[in-house]
């Protein structure tokens, strides 16, 4: 049962990877955060434990398309905007 | 209703880099920095993406012109939703400003027979703010621009407008240009997955020359200077010291 979600994990982190590109504080900080993350959970080995944390590196890549956007958004905002 | 959807996306310097002017004052530094699709056109993008899952529009087409890096913007405009793309291929020596790229996007709706061209109200780097409004006018078709708001209404659009004064709506009859605003819509987040299976997607290439437009430029840059530095401030003790430094500067 271990195969099928190691190839699932493998793809979350690539995404997250991919996602990094655009992590407002840098890429370098996002990636050893990344690496730090799956590393704690590396010995996990029941296969209910590791969907919950797949579930969770999910939702946190939700969270940081959320984060990009309100980035973006509020730069957009502050520079073409007459904010009073 | 058949409607076919042309969206121009731009890359630009990426919103959040830090432009740097060239020590020679010809341009930014745009070796080595990070690039992205012009915000403006992605709001642009994913509108027309949504009237596709509305069934309000039978096909999005994204067009780029640019060097070969343009392909990465289009790849990822592909993978938000886009059905195919067109990469209109400039060498190093065309500077293309709104109207060269109006006249090319008009060149391209009348190949594609397109009903509907959706572009971001201005490019983050240039800010001309000019190419909706110089297609619309080389169509002449209607026009709605700062749009905030679209709705179809049969054979119209029903837009709201953000203008100085407040909020505008407008009834246009297609075929329209309309220029998006930051307020249109949430665009959704290119993902990986999404890019793998973009793959698959048609993306051609033109010479400008197949198009039979004339690029010529109409302007030339003169200089880039960086903004004036913002000067200090200067701290003063109490209320007698401010009015005699107001008084210097001939404010009072």
């Amino acid at each position: 049962m271990a195969n099928p979600l190691r190839s699932k994990v493998i793809q979350l982190y690539k995404n997250l990877i991919f996602m990094g590109r655009d992590y407002p504080a840098g890429e370098d900080l996002f990636k050893e955060r990344l690496r730090q993350a799956f590393r704690k959970n590396m010995h996990v080995s029941d296969p209910n434990e590791i969907r919950k944390l797949i579930a969770r590196g999910n939702y946190m890549a939700r969270e940081l398309q959320a984060l990009y956007h309100v980035h973006k958004y509020r730069a957009m905002k502050r520079r073409y905007y007459n904010n009073d | 209703m058949a409607l076919r959807v042309l969206v121009g996306v731009k890359r630009v310097i990426d919103y959040a880099v830090k432009v740097r002017v060239k020590p020679d004052k010809s341009g930014v530094v745009m070796d080595g920095v990070k690039h992205s699709m012009n915000p403006f056109c992605e709001i642009a993008l994913e509108e027309a993406v949504r009237l596709k899952e509305k069934s309000l529009a039978s096909e999005v087409i994204v067009v780029s012109c640019g060097p070969q890096q343009c392909q990465e913007v289009i790849r990822t405009a592909l993978a938000i939703g886009a059905d195919r793309g067109i990469h209109v291929e400039v060498s190093e020596n065309d500077e293309l400003g709104p109207l060269q790229v109006s006249k090319i996007l008009a060149a391209l709706v009348k190949k594609e027979d397109v009903g509907l061209v959706l572009l971001g109200k201005q490019a983050i780097d240039d800010d001309c703010n000019q190419t909706g409004q110089m297609t619309a006018g080389l169509l002449d078709w209607s026009q709605g621009t700062f749009v905030s708001e679209m709705t179809v209404e049969g054979e119209a659009l029903k837009v709201v407008r953000e203008v100085d004064g407040g909020l505008e709506t407008v009834r246009l009859k297609l075929p329209s240009v309309i220029t998006a605003d930051l307020r249109l819509n949430e665009p959704r987040y290119a993902t990986l997955p999404n890019i793998m299976k973009a793959k698959k997607k048609k993306l051609e290439v033109l010479k400008i020359k197949d198009l039979g437009v004339d690029v010529s430029p109409r302007f030339q840059v003169l200089s880039i200077d960086e903004p004036p530095q913002r000067e200090a401030g200067v701290i003063v003790e109490n209320t007698e010291e401010l009015v005699e430094k107001l008084k210097e500067i001939g404010q009072i």
